[in-house]
């Protein structure tokens, strides 16, 4: 028998699934307490302190740390998440709910962090330059995102993320460095003149393979997803067989500069957020300035308001004119613009030389973010950053001998994706016609 | 217009249903026949069966002796100053390529051994693939579900010992089989509980899978003794696919002739799965959840089951894939042991169609694809990468005949790209 | 100003739609177009509006011929549409909807919101269509949402207007206000088009009315000179009986007894809020209301599709309220869905695989883990014969089948069957020409002759009133009269639709 709604004044208050949630997220909550007070609280006991690094050496602002007892922080934690969960059992938190939901996350992490620094051969830890890889690592996965909101938004599957952001890996390094010579010693916002045409083909060639995208599937309707699983494996092929046939011989066609990075005067001077988010090379900047680009021109413009019609309700559209394929072509190639762009990350703006595979997933955790991010480009903003930060802790901890298995902490990008996924965050509402080819009679 | 007038014009070719042998009186009774009817699907007609993939692979093999062509950096450098050299040294290197490639897949009985060891995991990882497209589902994950499979079959493999083969076999395929299932049921069961779509589920399994066995190959109870690499303990002698050929000892060294059991194991699944589709009543289920959950839920039929059920059975043929390179190939497992056939089992099933028979052919197809590509790679240096743009290639001409008909002024029939959409969405 | 339509014809592989069609609009007048589902009227409409293009034939106005690549060029002639189904995003406001293609913008193609909803005001305020232009579409009645499909049209300066089955969604009450909107935008210089099936709105309405039918334009009356009867047997092409013809009900005792039910629809709000009624053996019970008060999710937990969160609901005496619809089915009741596509069949099967489709987990049809198409096949030729489906084999794929004939293998299937006692049908003719409608109206009031309880759901007013003995009238969840079909009038039975009381 199915628990009967909370009603009252003859309206449906709480419906019977809500009020399974909300106790099942209680329970959660409760779980988490005891666990972080076992692990975290009693397990840090005699560990002393841990020390959080908030300043490097080479900012203005060192030395400044934090140092807490691990245990009482494990403790205070435990007992905050066990309040919550009363809460949560009681009255729920209402509106609230998922910003509640993200502190005990923050909360736990903290802990662990505490625990984990504590009982470390070192002691103390460098948070703020985890936090700044947190921010480089959420580049590709945020710039994925975007892509992936890009075409979604115009009810296009994009799969192919992966591939773009691959191939744009290897065509920005191979043109960066066939054009080396190209403008001498100049230098324009952290690399010679060849880089930024490397940036350039990138895009481009993301866009092309963006291209092959929309034929097949808004002219040919061959399945979205197919296509996307298709371009993939193309392009991984290719790339990995240019690689062995052309690069491996001719290594200086596999040598391209790297974006150094530029800190922006007077912002990057403020202790703590300075050198995490403003002294960064001109990727992460771009990608900041496209998540409000693209938020802008989706909610504020006409471009916007006819793609997001496209891919809501395609016939209303096209009733009152608007072109639906001419919208899913034009955005679908702006969001290979974007995945071009973010391949040429992995190489311009990392390790400077293309390696077989290097994105390794990366593409498809971009769809993750997106889902996570409600199909919005801050709250793709937000899941990348949430996804870097996994996999920033995920190599960090190695440092602190944890005594966790590498491999174990490796998988935590991907089961935080399925977490995501299964609807643990709550459940999203994609454009209303995804994945659905639009068929005019 | 009468609604009624419609159904008076004649209808497109009839092709068989499930059974294929239709009303008394019909001309297609001959397995061939049947065969052929079901491939192409209802509607369709030779054309689209035969022609269109086979004019799809040679077309992607023409385009691949093209990337070839440009990619030869000698080519490019000999061009200006001797050209004439040039053209034939590329001509030359082509015409090595494709002779390799067929040298190595059909040219003897070594190769057409090496064509059929290549093919069991690829028709095995094939069907995983298709059955879940016949319910609707698109499992990418065939890589993990290999790995999984493989991990429990090897220490089926390793732990038992003094068993005799007709036991610790079966022990294996059944070993194999639950760990490609365990991982398949996995995403079915989030798909069908909270809707969390199975293409990102399975791929993320798939890289937990990876870093999984390469943990467990290095823990006590896997590796190998005396060993600081991760290579897990040998699967012992009863526990392994017997060499089909293994009588040519005498004559050829062992290694040589290295096709086994898998491949009748592939071939019987391939049956197994025929008659579970279009046989059985839970077949019936899969296809109804496969065109539309929503009447196959008011037909009474328990859908969250149902896809469970079917990633569950995916799962554990790639799990038997696995099993089929563990305990027929390498007898033990080694980091990235599935080598990527989960991956190109994905085009695989697309070209055969989802169902059991184009399977098995593309299959073959595929195997002699890899067989040939590796002689290609030894013999002329081309990297057998490029092996999966020709798989990719293929499949782009076969989901879009238009481009087949395009290139060649073909006509294939209206009913070809309706088939792609009706089970691929 | 005048809309011609001269010679007008459109071929689809197999199917000629229109057939060299002639028709005139003036400012100023209400032109009714009638014909049945599948008559071609949408198609000459969507050609008028660009959405197609003829084959052959033109389209004038003021004698100047007109091209129509796509709707922006119909729109920028004057031409407006509002589409049977419509054509409004449901996560857009009011004013997004409205501007959506004409946009006012300020530089860069930013939108200006403030001078758009301005707009929207004016026009709703001119022609009396109260709106509000921040409402998200998706919250609002299927009535406001019309009004809001109305302002669209005006925005763009339409001087013609286009009308595709727009009472489909209104109470009879919603139809005389929407009637009255009409004779407004005629009388300030608008010329109609009012398309429909439905004879007495077309007299009601129309100054003048053409009658379409197999895609030719087979006749043109005036109101007042010609009555139902005539125009019926225009639109179909023979004399049509406009009654079901069927003798007196006579009851049994009670098969399907619903008590306090509660169901809540996808957005947990309750859809069924405490309905109770029964359905006896041998009568015809019919639900009356508006799209959207219910119904559906009624007929939802009845076939298990959907559970209760409270009452209960017995079919011969078992309690069936969380079965699932399989239990249902095996408690003899048979279901015939409203969206037949969707739920009822699964196109790319064969005829046989569908018409088994019930009932494939038991024997014969299945034995223990394989079926048997034998069994299947023959069962599925009887049926198809009984049932006069026209299909060329039943190894063909169920898309290949015309609307009709798909709806008459979801009839075979559930009233083929033995010992039915209960039968729920839900919108069953809905979208189907007059052939089929009558057949299966028949096979309706046959199943109830044969002993079996039938509970019909419908819009329309007119089939429910034929067919019922009883009627039930829902309105936001909860039945709100139970009235005979004898006593009452359409139009009463229309106040309690509309949530009213007929004094």
């Amino acid at each position: 028998m199915t628990a009967l709604p909370v009603v009252a004044e003859g309206k449906v208050i709480r419906t019977p699934a809500e009020i399974r949630r909300a106790r099942y997220l209680g329970i959660t909550y409760l779980l988490l307490a005891v666990f972080v007070l076992w692990a975290f609280g009693l397990g840090s006991r005699g560990n002393g302190d841990a020390t959080f690094g908030l300043a490097r050496a080479t900012d203005p602002a060192y030395p400044l740390d934090f140092t807490f007892n691990a245990a009482f922080v494990g403790f205070l934690i435990a007992g905050m998440l066990a309040v919550m969960a009363g809460i949560q059992l009681a009255r729920g938190f209402g509106k609230w709910s998922n910003i509640v939901l993200a502190v005990a996350f923050v909360a736990v992490v903290f802990a662990f962090l505490g625990w984990a620094v504590a009982q470390s051969p070192q002691g103390s830890f460098s948070l703020v330059g985890m936090l700044q890889a947190t921010v480089v690592r959420s580049i590709p996965i945020t710039v994925g995102a975007l892509s992936g909101v890009l075409c979604e938004r115009v009810a296009v599957i994009n799969i192919a993320i992966e591939g773009m952001l691959l191939g744009g890996a290897f065509v920005a390094v191979l043109v960066a460095s066939v054009l080396s010579d190209l403008g001498g010693e100049t230098v324009i916002l952290g690399s010679p003149v060849g880089g930024w045409i490397g940036v350039a083909a990138a895009a481009l060639f993301g866009a092309l393979l963006s291209w092959v995208l929309a034929v097949l599937s808004v002219r040919y309707r061959v399945d979205q997803i197919i296509v996307g699983v298709v371009i993939n494996i193309f392009v991984l092929g290719l790339t990995s067989f240019l690689t062995l046939r052309v690069l491996a011989e001719n290594s200086h066609l596999n040598q391209g500069p790297i974006f150094k990075p530029l800190a922006i005067p007077l912002l990057s001077d403020i202790p703590i957020l300075g050198p995490i988010l403003f002294n960064h090379n001109i990727f992460v900047y771009v990608t900041f300035l496209l998540v409000a680009l693209i938020t802008y021109g989706l909610f504020r413009t006409r471009w916007g308001l006819r793609a997001r019609a496209v891919g809501e309700h395609p016939k209303a559209a096209d009733t009152v004119g608007v072109d639906v394929y001419r919208f899913r072509y034009l955005n679908v190639m702006l969001g290979g613009l974007v995945a071009g762009f973010g391949g040429a990350y992995f190489t311009l703006g990392s390790v400077g030389r293309f390696d077989e595979n290097m994105t390794n997933g990366r593409g498809y955790i971009g769809l993750a973010a997106m889902i996570f991010g409600r199909w919005h480009p801050v709250g793709a903003m937000a899941a990348g950053l949430v996804f870097g930060f996994a996999d920033a802790l995920a190599q960090k901890l190695g440092i602190l001998q944890t005594g966790i298995p590498s491999e174990f902490l490796g998988m935590a990008p991907f089961l935080a994706t399925i977490l995501v996924v299964a609807g643990l965050v709550g459940k999203a509402r994609p454009p209303a016609a995804d994945g659905q080819p639009y068929v005019k009679e | 217009m009468n609604d009624d007038e419609r159904t008076d014009e004649p209808q497109l070719d009839e092709a068989g249903g499930p059974e294929g042998t239709g009303p008394e009186g019909e001309a297609e009774r001959t397995v061939g026949g049947r065969l052929l009817s079901e491939l192409s699907g209802v509607g369709a007609d030779w054309r689209t069966a035969l022609l269109v993939p086979a004019l799809a692979v040679v077309t992607a093999l023409i385009i691949s002796g093209f990337i070839i062509a440009l990619t030869d950096v000698d080519f490019w450098r000999g061009l200006g100053t001797a050209p004439g050299q040039a053209w034939s040294d590329l001509w030359h290197e082509i015409v090595d390529s494709y002779v390799a490639l067929f040298r190595g897949s059909f040219g003897g009985l070594r190769a057409i051994s090496e064509t059929l060891t290549a093919s069991a995991p690829l028709i095995l990882a094939g069907l995983a693939v298709g059955i879940g497209f016949r319910a609707g589902l698109f499992n990418i994950g065939a890589e993990g579900q290999m790995l999984m499979g493989g991990m429990f079959a090897v220490v089926a493999g390793f732990t038992f010992t003094g068993l005799p083969v007709v036991v610790h076999l079966p022990l294996v395929v059944l070993a194999g089989f639950l760990g490609g299932a365990v991982w398949g049921g996995i995403p079915g069961l989030l798909r069908a509980k909270t809707g969390a779509h199975e293409v990102i589920v399975t791929i993320m399994l798939n890289n937990i899978a990876i870093r999984l066995v390469d943990y467990l190959l290095k823990t006590d109870w896997i590796q190998v003794e005396g060993r600081d690499d991760p290579i897990s303990k040998g699967v012992e002698v009863s526990g392994r696919l017997p060499r089909l050929l293994g009588f040519l000892e005498d004559v050829r060294p062992p290694s040589d002739i290295r096709v086994h059991a898998g491949i009748l194991l592939a071939v019987l699944a391939a049956w197994g799965i025929y008659w579970l589709l279009f046989r059985s009543t839970i077949g019936y289920e899969f296809r109804a959840v496969g065109y539309n959950p929503h009447a196959a839920k008011y037909a009474g039929m328990n859908v969250t089951w149902l896809y469970f059920a079917v990633m569950a059975i995916a799962g554990g043929m790639a799990g038997l894939a696995g099993m089929n390179q563990v305990s027929g190939v390498l007898y033990r497992v080694t980091p990235g042991f599935s080598a990527g056939i989960g991956f190109e089992a994905i085009s695989l099933a697309l070209l055969g169609r989802s169902h059991p028979g184009g399977i098995v052919l593309a299959g073959i197809l595929f195997g002699a694809l890899r067989a040939g590509g590796q002689e290609m790679q030894v013999a002329t240096d081309v990297p057998i990468d490029l092996i999966l743009v020709v798989q990719a290639l293929v499949v782009v001409f076969i989901a879009a005949p238009a481009l087949i008909r395009a290139i060649y002024r073909v006509r294939t029939g209206e009913a070809a790209e309706q088939l792609t959409k009706g089970w691929a969405t | 100003m005048e809309l011609e339509l001269r010679g007008i014809t459109k071929r689809f592989p197999g199917v000629l739609a229109n057939d060299h069609v002639d028709l005139t609009v003036r400012s100023g007048e209400i032109l009714g177009l009638l014909g049945e589902n599948g008559a071609g009227k949408t198609t000459l409409m969507n050609i008028l509006y660009g959405l197609y293009t003829a084959d052959e034939g033109e389209v004038l106005i003021e004698g100047e011929i007109q091209s129509f690549e796509s709707p922006g060029d119909a729109i920028a002639a004057g031409i407006g549409m509002v589409h049977q189904h419509f054509m409004l995003v449901p996560v857009f406001t009011v004013t997004e909807n409205v501007v959506l293609g004409v946009e006012p913008t300020m530089q860069a193609g930013v939108i200006d919101f403030k001078k758009a909803r301005r707009e929207v005001r004016e026009i709703s305020e001119q022609y009396g269509l109260e709106v509000d232009p921040d409402a998200v579409i998706e919250d609002l009645p299927v009535g406001v949402q019309q009004r809001v499909e109305i302002i669209k049209v005006l925005f763009r300066e339409a001087e013609f207007l286009i009308f595709d089955e727009p009472t489909a969604v209104l109470t009879p009450q919603e139809v005389q206000e929407f009637f009255g909107i009409l004779r407004m935008l005629r009388d300030s210089g608008k010329g109609i088009v009012f398309i429909t099936h439905k004879l007495k709105e077309i007299l009601e309405i129309s100054d003048r009315i053409s009658v379409i039918r197999a895609g030719r334009v087979v006749g043109e009356a005036v109101p007042g000179e010609v009555d139902e009867g005539s125009l019926a047997e225009m639109m179909v092409g023979r004399p049509v009986e406009l009654v079901v013809a069927k003798e007196e009900a006579v009851p049994q005792e009670a098969v399907l007894e619903v008590r306090d039910l509660i169901v809540l629809d996808e957005r947990d709000h309750p859809a069924v809020n405490g309905v109770s009624f029964s359905v006896r053996f041998g009568e015809i019970v019919g639900i009356a209301g508006v799209q959207g008060n219910g119904q559906t999710q009624l007929v939802e937990a009845i076939t298990g599709m959907r559970p209760p969160v409270s009452g209960t609901i017995e079919v011969g005496g078992v309690d069936v309220t969380f079965a699932n619809p399989r239990r249902v089915h095996n408690e003899a009741v048979a279901h015939v869905p409203e969206d037949r596509q969707r739920a009822g069949l699964v196109l790319p099967f064969t005829v046989a695989e569908n018409m088994i489709l019930d009932v494939y987990h038991s024997r014969p049809y299945s034995r223990g883990l394989s079926m048997d198409w034998r069994a299947a096949k023959s069962a599925a030729t009887r049926l198809v014969e009984q049932y006069d489906v026209r299909t060329p084999s039943i190894e063909v794929p169920l898309s290949n089948l015309s609307g009709g004939n798909q709806q008459k293998v979801i009839v075979a299937r559930e009233f083929g069957r033995e010992n039915v006692r209960l039968v729920v049908a839900s919108q069953p003719t809905r979208g189907l020409d007059v052939g089929s409608i009558e057949y299966i109206h028949e096979r309706i009031v046959e199943q109830r002759d044969q002993g079996a309880a039938v509970l019909i759901v419908s819009t329309e007013l007119d089939e429910v009133m034929a067919l019922s003995d009883r009627i039930l009238v829902m309105y936001r969840g909860a039945v709100v009269a139970e009235v005979s079909p004898k006593e009452t009038t359409a139009a009463q039975i229309g106040l309690y639709m509309a949530g009213a009381t007929p004094s």
